[in-house]
């Protein structure tokens, strides 16, 4: 019988099928951080149960860290527990921990893709909706919670029922300073925010084939904003290029045995999904969102849409556009902005910086402007340093930050003040995201970067 | 962590008919920073039951002491978002020990049902039919009875069932959760880990 990619990665997990129930899946590799995973240890000992497979489990600091000073004691004494208990438990099971100050440390779905924990084939699971993010590599990849992270400390597995197949064609060529977060953007406002709720995505077509790496990640991390699980992409030689010779990949022999699983690992020619999407890259432009869920996003050219052009209600429509302080039909286009955010798991790789620098380069950051330049890890910020681009930054008045989830989820310091605009690579502009009573406007690092240059929200094809 | 059982469930209920509410808004990342599983009900709909000083927001449902009950009736796609398993505590914590809404997010769904919350999914009428008959007379009471996987407005008697997998069912009946089941497949788990090629 044909199969998907999905179902071929899915179905070699299963351990057992529960009839009318879940399949027991087996998870390769588990990411772990100080947020959802203290309570999954208390669990497990309550129990008086151990890690079956620390060797399968990877500790890294990220979600509460700050991005200025690591080198010295965290100043939020509950920040400072958390990474505390994370580091103990590591040591206590034997789980490798990559803490704050570590060469390796960063967003835990940077740094996994980095190191080559991230494989094709693999089931990877982490307390965290983000990561969907190592779908990109061929991976099965979902965020779990913390009942999970317990069942796969202790067990190695978790129980899921399979979910329904969706795939998402987008062909053609992209359009200038169309990048892959617009296109991830695109497909969220066509889906909604919960139009792929029950799925898992695979994501198909000449656009995702000719994307890099890093373009891929950043549109599989979205997959969770229009509710599904995750998304994937078929291994090629692209992704075999990027994973060759990283610290925790296959070598030798094994590698040699790992192609051969990998090759096999597309979609058969008449596999059937339970539901398609085709769309032409033409249609997408350099993507915003106005309101307070990833699928309010539209063109940035484009006017507010009126509420009976959305799908929802109304009442909650005007919920969220009185929040943002947004009316109908506005234009976005030089809307006065205060912030700027370029980092996240979403885009928070060297790609994004390099796109950042491209609209900076020779300019200056407009003096209304806040910018936080988060690397994803050390290695982006090592790269940065490398290729220049820190130079650039500093030129144009910006400064760099060390890595860190920051202010994608507000739960350091680096928080946007009640009513203040802020355009974010991130993912989500849920209400108060960035900070209590904030407003984010989602975009990619090169909307991110005209916004920072004019305090405005521009359209970036102005400076390409 | 095993849970209460959950057989039938007779309460007034919390009528909250806002779509897309999303894990932030059940409990605010900042509210993240413990170690243990204690104190998330008070921070339940943090930003929107409190102003910035702590003062309690008298229009937010939550605040308003007409409405009460161990069920939660919210809006079209509730719970989206992260995966913070905190957003099924701080429901659960809270006092509330079912959610009802026409469509669930997936990930808040399932830690829900890993903790002994029951999430009852509706047709779009039927949730409409029962805020109506909230704000009409805010004692009304809804029924749910797992074992028949039926949910009753009590007032009309209008009555849906629900859809829930017989694994999870028994789970809810009994008050097991899947480290339970997966603890008896040790065995089987180390077979297998040994025919993984990474």
């Amino acid at each position: 019988m044909s199969k998907s990619l999905f179902d071929k990665v899915w179905d070699s997990h299963v351990v057992r099928s529960i009839e009318d129930g879940p399949d027991v899946l087996y998870i390769d590799r588990h990411l772990i951080h100080e947020v959802t995973s203290p309570v999954a240890f208390v669990g497990l000992e309550s129990r008086g149960l151990s890690v079956l497979y620390p060797e399968r489990t990877f500790a890294v600091a990220d979600h509460n860290t700050p991005t200025i000073n690591q080198h010295l004691p965290v100043q939020d004494p509950l920040s400072a527990n958390q990474l505390k208990t994370l580091e103990d438990n590591a040591n206590k099971y034997g789980i490798s921990h990559w803490g704050l100050g570590h060469q390796n440390n960063g967003i835990v779905h940077v740094v996994g893709p980095e190191n080559g924990i991230t494989l094709p084939g693999a089931t990877i699971v982490c307390g965290d909706s983000h990561t969907s993010t190592h779908g990109a590599f061929g991976a099965i990849a979902f965020g779990i919670g913390t009942s999970e992270v317990e069942m796969v400390l202790t067990t190695q597995c978790i129980m899921q029922p399979k979910p329904k197949k969706m795939r998402i064609s987008v062909n053609g060529v992209l359009n200038k300073a169309v990048t892959p977060k617009d296109v991830g953007l695109y497909i969220i406002a066509q889906l909604t925010t919960s139009g792929a709720t029950g799925y898992f995505v695979e994501y198909a077509g000449d656009v995702f084939e000719n994307m890099t790496m890093e373009g891929r990640m950043t549109v599989c991390n979205l997959s969770i904003e229009m509710g599904a699980r995750g998304g994937m992409i078929a291994p090629d030689a692209k992704t075999f290029e990027y994973i060759k010779g990283r610290p925790k990949t296959p070598k030798g022999v094994d590698w040699d045995t790992a192609m051969a699983y990998w090759n096999t690992l597309k979609t058969d020619d008449d596999a059937v999904f339970d539901k398609e999407f085709t769309f032409n890259a033409d249609d997408i432009e350099p993507m915003i969102t106005y309101g307070t869920n990833p699928g309010m996003g539209m063109g940035i050219s484009n006017n507010i849409p009126s509420a009976d052009a959305v799908e929802g209600g109304k009442a909650t429509y005007d919920k969220s556009l009185a929040y943002m302080g947004y009316a109908e039909n506005e234009q976005m286009i030089g809307k006065k902005i205060d912030y700027v955010f370029i980092g996240s798991c979403t885009n928070g790789r060297i790609e994004d910086f390099r796109a950042f620098a491209s609209i900076v380069k020779g300019r200056q950051k407009a003096n209304n402007v806040t910018a936080w330049l988060v690397p994803g890890s050390h290695i982006v910020e090592e790269k940065i340093k490398e290729e220049g681009l820190l130079a650039i930054f500093e030129d144009a008045g910006f400064v760099l930050r060390e890595p860190g989830c920051s202010a994608c989820l507000a739960m350091n310091d680096d928080k946007v003040p009640a009513g203040k605009y802020a355009v974010s690579t991130s993912n989500r502009n849920f209400e108060g995201r960035q900070g209590p009573g904030s407003r984010t406007l989602l975009a990619s690092p090169l909307v991110a970067a005209a916004a920072a240059v004019t305090g405005l929200v521009t359209d970036p094809r102005e400076f390409l | 962590m095993a849970y209460d059982k959950f057989t039938t469930l007779t309460s007034t209920a919390v009528p909250m008919p806002i779509e897309n509410v999303d894990t932030d808004q059940i409990i605010p990342a900042r509210f993240l920073k413990a170690t243990k599983r204690e104190g998330f009900g008070d921070n339940l709909f943090r930003d929107w039951r409190y102003n910035g000083d702590d003062t309690p927001k008298a229009d937010f449902v939550l605040n308003n002491p007409i409405y009460k009950g161990k069920i939660l009736v919210g809006g079209k796609n509730f719970g989206s978002g992260s995966s913070r398993e905190h957003a099924a505590w701080a429901v659960y914590d809270y006092g509330f020990r079912c959610v009802v809404s026409s469509f669930f997010a997936d990930i808040f769904k399932n830690n829900c049902l890993n903790i002994g919350v029951l999430p009852v999914q509706i047709s779009p009428e039927f949730a409409n039919e029962i805020f109506e008959a909230i704000y009409a007379d805010a004692n009304t009471e809804l029924e749910i009875n797992l074992e028949a996987q039926t949910i009753t407005l009590l007032s009309s008697g209008t009555q849906e069932s629900f859809v829930i997998n017989n694994y999870k069912k028994g789970n809810m009946l009994n008050g097991f959760d899947d480290i339970d089941y997966l603890q008896n497949m040790k065995r089987e788990i180390e077979t297998f880990t040994e025919s993984r090629p990474f």
